[in-house]
């Protein structure tokens, strides 16, 4: 997969802060996909494949 | 149309400096978009929340207690966040805040607002699915009336902007009980009212030493309003006030011996502290005597806060009255 290139003109100090804000973001989100998951496990419990196959 | 207006008032809020920063284009940092949620403040909210939700009845599974936690810390971000918008004018020409993303230029005031509603609506949507709506509606109303009623309203216009806005402070020990117990009652009250007096005191005696600072910035603190002497026989009457509140938890149940111990000791103490700063006037003690209470008023809520936390992990809660 080809690397996403900066938009042009960006000094390397704005691709550096655009680069670590593109990794923030990745974190949170993905960092959201397991509080969801957590939560539903938590919720759930052994429901969760108590359902019509 | 709009959107240049908008644009316009934004620019109209910060100074040309940090306009020209914005506009060279560099972005800030993650480090910028983390003081945009005020960390300090927002780990005195996580504190007394899981404080609330510790001292809550019934149990809670430890995930979901983090995930309230979670939610109930970013909720408090994003009003830092939104505060540091619509604050930007202020906080640039005060010595204290000067130094914020947005004043400095690092981050646009339109980056901040949005940042801010993404966090806020998160929070409280993301509380509500997983824990409990009632906690996600208290984090809702938190952040709205900080930024509405306090940060919008109040700041600017009067002398009791932290009297009435400090309420948004006292709601996280509340919003944890929510989320632990499903309910609101007479004992997470007491934990909000212990916030909600400390507030004018802790506030007033850092305004008394920063005077200067928000009467440049335009903010009615009431050093500013009504003067030095005014605002020592404010901070007495309160902390008046305080010493019997600290003792509520024993009273409605979370607060045991040890709790009620610590309380009086410690109120004792704030109130020995502002009667020293009465008493003080206008002399050169009084600036030190001020500095004083407010560090000692931050010791204070967190060693009420942890004594009730100990009280818990040691079994020791409601063995008072």
């Amino acid at each position: 997969m080809a690397d996403i290139e900066p938009p042009a003109g960006m000094s390397e100090e704005q691709k550096r802060r655009q680069r670590w804000r593109n990794i923030a973001i990745a974190l949170a989100l993905a960092a959201l996909a397991v509080l969801f998951f957590a939560a539903t496990i938590v919720r759930l419990g052994g429901n969760v494949m108590n359902r019509p196959l | 149309m709009r959107a240049m207006a908008s644009a316009q008032i934004e620019s109209s809020r910060l100074e040309a400096g940090a306009c020209a920063r914005i506009a060279a284009g560099e972005g800030g940092t993650v480090g910028d978009y983390i003081a945009l949620l005020k960390p300090r403040v927002m780990s005195l909210v996580v504190f007394t929340a899981l404080v609330g939700l510790v001292a809550a009845p019934g149990s809670m599974h430890p995930v979901l207690a983090v995930i309230a936690l979670i939610c109930i810390a970013v909720g408090a971000g994003a009003s830092g966040a939104l505060n540091m918008w619509f604050d930007a004018d202020i906080d640039a020409r005060m010595a204290r805040t000067a130094g914020r993303p947005i004043p400095q230029g690092r981050i646009a005031p339109e980056e901040a607002l949005t940042f801010g509603s993404v966090l806020a609506a998160g929070a409280v949507f993301t509380l509500g699915l997983t824990v409990s709506w009632l906690a996600a509606a208290l984090l809702a109303l938190t952040i709205g009336y900080y930024v509405f009623v306090y940060t919008m309203w109040l700041k600017r216009r009067t002398p009791q902007n932290i009297v009435i806005g400090g309420a948004a402070g006292a709601f996280p020990p509340m919003i944890g009980w929510a989320a632990a117990s499903g309910a609101v009652g007479p004992e997470s009250l007491a934990l909000f009212l212990i916030i909600f007096v400390w507030t004018p005191p802790h506030f007033w005696a850092l305004a008394l030493c920063r005077s200067g600072d928000y009467a440049r910035a335009g903010v009615p603190m009431l050093p500013v309003v009504a003067g030095a002497d005014a605002t020592r026989r404010q901070i007495l009457l309160y902390s008046l006030a305080l010493g019997p509140i600290g003792l509520l938890p024993v009273l409605t149940g979370p607060g045991g011996v040890l709790y009620g111990t610590v309380a009086a000791l410690m109120g004792a103490v704030f109130i020995g502290l502002a009667v020293r700063l009465y008493r003080a006037g206008d002399a050169p003690a009084s600036g030190p005597a001020a500095r004083r209470l407010f560090g000692f008023s931050i010791v204070y809520l967190f060693v009420l806060f942890a004594t009730l936390l100990a009280e818990q992990a040691l079994g020791l809660a409601g063995m008072g009255v």
